[in-house]
């Protein structure tokens, strides 16, 4: 894709097949709690206040993981349920599926968690979400007016998103 | 689905937007200049570096993530083999080898074959005390540090004052589990 100058991000985007939006809802947390980015596409219900909403979502993310590392019948050490975990150790979950929506998870080892909640019927989105966080790269971190750590507000970013979201399965 | 597997660092070298090295010598040499012309103080200096090294650190850390896939690292050693050969290859175009492990393996130096922020390079007897290159310490410890890793980094050798090589040393203070950030009663 041009407009990353040319080098290869991988993976490359998949080749957009339906028209409409794929995707639900979108939320990029910080490792700190901070919701940097909601997207929201097709929500037809909303329950709570978006503060709420977005304390709601990570704390349900956040005991998700633990619950995952306590269970995990491969791995030999595993401290108490609750004990806090380093991002990436131990196992952590990519995705849950209900009979309304799929939810897809990925967290980076910089504790940048990037949420995608889609119909129930899309394909595993890991390489989608990893295509995401690319994106967060190129136009968020690397834009020197942006500070780190606060919700990002960049038109180019949130345009580019969309896009993408557009092909997805 | 297999796992990702991490790239090496000459091929995501190949493959980022590189800019002429001379450019890059010369800009951070102007960078370090202009610093001592404002703060004169050579301490100062270092320590300015050091914090746009860390200011660099904190954001170059996703970018390293996301173009190399490595998954979390084990241990510090494996931490430091990859910081090394897959970090500074594809920041800097120069590998690093790790030696000077100590008995616990929290404290390890990291020494570079080539160093290209110091082409051309000649420190005056003005400036002795400079670390020339402290932006690269504060750049490692601005990274580790947003992967929960509080560490410390200091130049051991430096061949501008005379040293044979470029050690960094670099030592792992403590790792940083993430906590529930919200109280309970909120």
């Amino acid at each position: 894709m041009q407009f990353f100058g040319g080098s290869e991000i991988s993976p490359s985007p998949p080749v957009p097949t339906a028209s409409g939006n794929n995707a639900h809802m979108m939320y990029i947390f910080n490792r700190n709690g901070v919701c940097l980015l909601y997207r929201e596409w097709n929500r037809p219900l909303r329950t709570l206040d978006s503060n709420q909403d977005h304390k709601l979502m990570f704390g349900l993310l956040f005991s998700l993981k633990s619950l995952t590392a306590k269970m995990d019948p491969s791995s030999t050490e595993k401290g108490n349920l609750g004990v806090p975990q380093l991002p990436g150790q131990g196992c952590s979950f990519h995705s849950f599926r209900t009979n309304t929506y799929k939810l897809s998870f990925m967290e980076s080892p910089s504790g940048i968690k990037i949420i995608l909640v889609t119909h129930p019927n899309a394909s595993d989105l890991k390489e989608s979400l990893k295509y995401i966080y690319n994106l967060y790269v190129e136009y968020v971190v690397k834009n020197p007016l942006y500070t780190p750590g606060t919700p990002i507000r960049s038109e180019l970013f949130n345009t580019t998103l969309d896009q993408y979201v557009r092909g997805l399965g | 689905m297999a796992p990702a597997v991490p790239r090496s660092g000459d091929a995501i070298f190949a493959n980022v937007e590189r800019v002429n090295a001379e450019l890059f010598t010369l800009t951070y040499g102007a960078i370090v200049r202009q610093l001592l012309t404002d703060l004169e103080e050579v301490d100062e200096v270092n320590k300015q570096l050091d914090q746009m090294g860390y200011n660099i650190g904190i954001r170059l850390i996703d970018e390293f993530l996301a173009k190399s896939n490595v998954t979390r690292c084990v241990d510090f050693r494996e931490t430091a083999e990859v910081i090394a050969k897959v970090g500074f290859k594809m920041f800097l175009g120069v590998t690093a080898s790790v030696t000077n492990w100590d008995t616990e393996g929290t404290c390890c130096s990291l020494i570079l074959d080539d160093n290209p922020l110091v082409d051309f390079v000649e420190l005056p007897d003005t400036c002795q005390g400079l670390y020339y290159c402290n932006i690269l310490s504060g750049v490692v410890r601005g990274a580790l540090e947003m992967v929960s890793m509080k560490t410390e980094v200091t130049w051991v050798r430096d061949m501008l004052r005379g040293d044979d090589a470029f050690e960094l040393q670099v030592k792992l203070l403590k790792q940083v589990p993430e906590e529930y950030p919200y109280k309970d009663d909120e």
